[in-house]
């Protein structure tokens, strides 16, 4: 049996590389249905944290689940249930945008992958570039491909490091609305951004993490923009 | 569809990214074709000695066309990092090094299909025979799987090209040396029989370095 109504429940996660400690006994524990904001400086460990709980990275020690399921025992199962986005589109450059959802689709093991690929396409507003390679695209338009290849299985949680970076005001927007509805039906994220105003405009809670630390933790309801700046400038100075 | 079908995805997926760079598969191509032709003249070929060099120098361009080949492989993985999009499909990692490993012997064995028939004329020894297929898709199943652990250890180091080659060819000499050895058995005109030996080393050669490749490759792709 897993436990579902927990999306992510982290016990003394710590990772290092080489001498250099990036999470240290960190303890996290976020419900289904949740969007959670990561404010953190350059190098405070958010993309680690991020890539532990895709399993794209191994945790050093401690333990952590995702919807429920293992990530050092259960990884299929974490990656099943789980859509990511992350600085870079991890796409292939030669494949055009129905090509490369369509390989994602696969991989997953997915029936119906044409109509699931136009819809997701549709969603994100891709849909008259579905025969464009790749590489011929904008970093903005990559960015939204990488959106609709984390949408196409239906995960229950998005894991997004710095989804809004190089993108325009309206693909900012369409991100927006793409969060609000995966919300709508349940699911749940965690958003990494250096920007308090953005953090405050997507999370139901924020918290900061510094040298590999939670070192804040609230739920938006009370935080505003000032008190935020000023707690997050506290913390958050670059490691 | 179980794990085939991701397995053949990925195959699929590496088949039409180096066909659809054309200029990738026409000089490993062009390349391998080369070695052959420049032996071709240097050495001087008698009735005898053709069939104890020619094996060496067509393995040696297969090598050199199957490196090119896995390096490729990888090199598009890195772009856009796109081997963190394939380890995030919901498969093991063996899946993944079956299916890179998959796609690396189609293409060998596609340009195995085109060297095989030039080296027959070039050198006029008669490879075209079903020993010689069997022994090449059984070195062939080898090599490719060596060369995927290897290819994916290599991409992540700084000067990648060249290290591929420096790691991977020492390790798979002595597959290469069987699949001369029982070549050159078949190229003299001889039987099952007489390559048997070479074609069972092989073999044990073959499920060694499958076995070890899909252990490191799991090494290899863990931070």
């Amino acid at each position: 049996m897993t436990d579902q109504t927990q999306a992510i429940a982290v016990q003394s996660l710590a990772k290092a590389f080489g001498r250099t400690a990036v999470l240290q006994n960190l303890d996290l524990a976020m419900p289904a249905g949740q969007i959670l904001v990561m404010l953190g400086a350059n190098g405070a460990g958010k993309t680690t944290f991020l890539r532990i709980l895709a399993t794209l990275t191994r945790a050093d020690s401690g333990k952590a689940l995702v919807n429920g399921f293992d990530i050092a025992s259960q990884p299929e199962e974490v990656r099943r249930t789980t859509g990511v986005v992350t600085h870079s589109a991890m796409l292939y450059g030669d494949l055009t945008v129905r090509e490369n959802l369509h390989f994602a689709a696969r991989m997953f093991r997915m029936p119906g992958r044409e109509a699931r690929a136009g819809a997701v396409a549709r969603q994100l507003d891709i849909d008259r570039r579905l025969g464009d390679r790749v590489r011929t695209l904008s970093h903005g338009l990559q960015k939204r491909v990488a959106l609709a290849r984390a949408l196409l299985h239906r995960p229950s949680l998005l894991v997004l490091d710095e989804p809004e970076s190089g993108l325009d005001q309206v693909a900012v927007g369409l991100f927006e609305r793409v969060l609000s509805d995966h919300k709508a039906n349940g699911g749940s994220a965690v958003v990494t951004t250096h920007s308090v105003d953005r953090g405050l405009a997507l999370g139901d809670r924020l918290v900061i993490l510094a040298r590999g630390h939670i070192v804040f933790d609230q739920p938006r309801t009370g935080l505003d923009s000032a008190t935020l700046r000023d707690i997050y400038a506290r913390y958050a100075e670059p490691n | 569809m179980g794990v085939l079908g991701p397995i053949w995805a990925i195959a699929r997926k590496d088949l039409l990214l180096e066909f659809r760079n054309r200029d990738i598969v026409v000089s490993l191509l062009v390349f391998s074709l080369l070695v052959l032709v420049i032996f071709n003249f240097a050495v001087e070929l008698t009735p005898v000695n053709r069939f104890v060099v020619g094996p060496g120098i067509l393995w040696v361009a297969v090598a050199f066309a199957g490196v090119i080949g896995m390096n490729r492989a990888f090199i598009i993985e890195k772009d856009r990092d796109a081997l963190d999009g394939l380890m995030l499909a919901p498969v093991s990692r063996d899946t993944l090094f079956f299916g890179k490993a998959l796609g690396s012997l189609v293409f060998m064995l596609i340009a195995e299909a085109v060297l095989f028939p030039v080296f027959t004329v070039l050198f006029d020894v008669d490879i075209l025979r079903v020993e010689t297929a069997v022994i090449a898709a059984m070195a062939t199943f080898g090599f490719s799987a060596a060369g995927t652990a290897f290819a994916a250890m290599a991409v992540n180091t700084r000067s990648r090209e060249i290290m591929l080659p420096v790691l991977f060819l020492p390790v798979i000499s002595p597959l290469l040396i069987a699949a001369v050895e029982a070549t050159a058995r078949v190229a003299e005109g001889g039987s099952w029989s007489d390559a048997a030996q070479w074609i069972q080393l092989t073999a044990v050669f073959d499920i060694v370095f499958f076995v070890a490749a899909a252990v490191l490759f799991h090494f290899v792709l863990e931070d």
